[in-house]
């Protein structure tokens, strides 16, 4: 697609009426998402991580490009894949964000908290999301490979599934309450199945994505996010264990589905 | 084999296998326990409150804790337990102050339809949508609905408007785990979600004969 007409798309999707879109129906968002599908904005977020990954940055001025995201120092390909996985330095299991705070950490200076306490889509997380759409896109097309094989990691899995179905709240509702069962749907949203192989990798496999309805680029962490936030839980610390237990436990699930990030989401 | 030896023999054995089974249950009972403890640390770590999201809204109270674990419901010991927690929701509900169960269904309709309230980025004064139609068909004409609950079209023509259809609705609105300990049904009045007079006007748009989901 030339560039003239991927910029029309581009144009497109800003002035489109959202309202409308939403209560389509679930074929009609896969025609218009097979439609956009070469000129998904999440290109913007990439171009923009790659330059951040290589920009030496923060106190120690120092660029990402040593950063160990498991596969030892700068290997960025096939990296989310595996992610969240134990790391022997901080002797935990992270995901990709949480790891990423690391690394800036500790190459960069820039401190974890001020990353944590940033709003969603502002100062260090927009950098943040950026990064985080660099590197899932060089696990795109690859099958998502998470092991349990450490203790950690297991024990991680294991909090996850617990934490999946654990109800609180005014609502008493856990993340089971909607993601338990195939078929089922908020409104005309179809909810997928996160405790079976094939409905995860819809969950696990096309997040972080770029909302439509929101003109956003969403990490899996802003995903988590909102999603506790609609089940009128308290505020999930980002990065904390729990979002990773979460994500242990629908990523483990998900195992050997194709990637398919950046995805493109209502 | 003598007698006796075979006797023993089987004392033996007997006795082996209680002494054993009594320390697997020690140990798994102890893994549970530190099992539990670290998911408690886990959760205790990874919340703040925000707005009107306080923290406290992650402890759990006993129907929560038994729908949180499925194994443990499908138990006997868990069935008995909820047999006894759908008692104590019934227990809690309140009947209409004025006596009027029935209220007005073009307010219902847009409560039905409002899923806002309650969440972190609300405020204690907005009004708590009852987000019916998340999860229920109700009004055909009404075609962005959810599934996770049954459809309610023609809900009062198909049942009758009895007395007991109309207290039966009243309770499970109110209270819907008085029925079934734990159904994906938020508790309106339990938790006081909507007011009497918006779940009287659901009441409505559900059982009052010229509703348009009667139609």
């Amino acid at each position: 697609m030339n560039f003239i007409s991927k910029s029309y798309f581009l144009l497109a999707l800003t002035v489109l009426p959202f309202q409308g879109f939403a209560q389509s129906t679930s074929d009609e968002i896969a025609k218009y998402r097979e439609m956009i599908a070469d000129g998904n904005p999440s290109e913007l977020y990439e171009m923009a991580g790659e330059e951040l990954w290589k920009k030496p940055a923060g106190p120690k001025n120092t660029s990402l490009e040593r950063c160990d995201l498991g596969m030892g120092p700068g290997v960025v390909d096939g990296a989310a894949a595996r992610l969240p996985k134990y790391f022997k330095d901080t002797n935990r299991v992270q995901d990709l964000e949480s790891r990423l705070m690391t690394c800036m950490e500790t190459l960069q200076g820039i401190s974890a908290q001020s990353v944590i306490d940033a709003k969603f889509g502002v100062g260090p997380k927009k950098d943040m999301d950026a990064i985080v759409a660099y590197v899932v896109t060089k696990s795109k097309g690859q099958k998502v490979n998470v092991s349990v094989a450490h203790p950690k990691e297991k024990l991680m899995y294991e909090l996850g599934k617990k934490a999946f179905s654990f109800q609180g709240g005014p609502y008493d509702f856990s993340c089971a309450s909607c993601h338990n069962a195939p078929g089922k749907r908020i409104r005309l949203q179809d909810l997928p199945n996160l405790t079976t192989q094939e409905g995860a990798i819809v969950g696990w496999g096309y997040w972080p994505a770029y909302r439509v309805s929101s003109g956003q680029f969403w990490t899996m962490q802003q995903r988590i996010n909102d999603c506790l936030r609609q089940q009128r839980l308290p505020f999930p610390i980002y990065g904390s264990d729990f979002t990773i237990a979460v994500s242990m436990y629908m990523a483990v699930t998900a195992n050997g589905g194709v990637i398919q990030t950046p995805g493109l989401k209502r | 084999m003598t007698r006796s030896i075979k006797k023993s023999l089987q004392e033996f054995i007997i006795l082996t296998t209680i002494v054993s089974g009594l320390c697997y249950s020690l140990v798994t009972n102890a893994q549970t326990t530190s099992f539990d403890k670290t998911f408690n640390d886990m959760m205790n770590s990874s919340f703040r409150t925000e707005g009107i999201a306080d923290i406290s809204r992650i402890k759990q109270d006993a129907n929560q804790k038994l729908c949180s674990d499925q194994k443990f419901y499908m138990t006997k010991a868990g069935e008995k337990q909820a047999r006894a927690i759908e008692k104590q929701n019934m227990a809690t509900i309140v009947q209409p102050s004025d006596g009027n169960y029935i209220g007005d269904w073009k307010s219902g309709e847009a409560i039905a339809q409002s899923g806002r309230g309650a969440t972190w980025t609300d405020t204690a004064e907005l009004p708590v949508g009852g987000g019916c139609y998340n999860c229920h068909e109700i009004n055909k004409k009404e075609l962005s609905y959810g599934n996770i609950g049954p459809s309610l079209w023609n809900y009062g023509k198909n049942r009758g408007y009895s007395k007991e259809l109309i207290t039966y609705t009243w309770n499970r609105i109110n209270n819907s785990k008085a029925y079934n300990a734990c159904s994906n049904m938020p508790r309106f009045g339990h938790f006081k979600l909507l007011t009497e007079k918006q779940i009287q006007d659901v009441m409505a748009l559900l059982l009052d004969p010229n509703s348009p989901v009667n139609q």
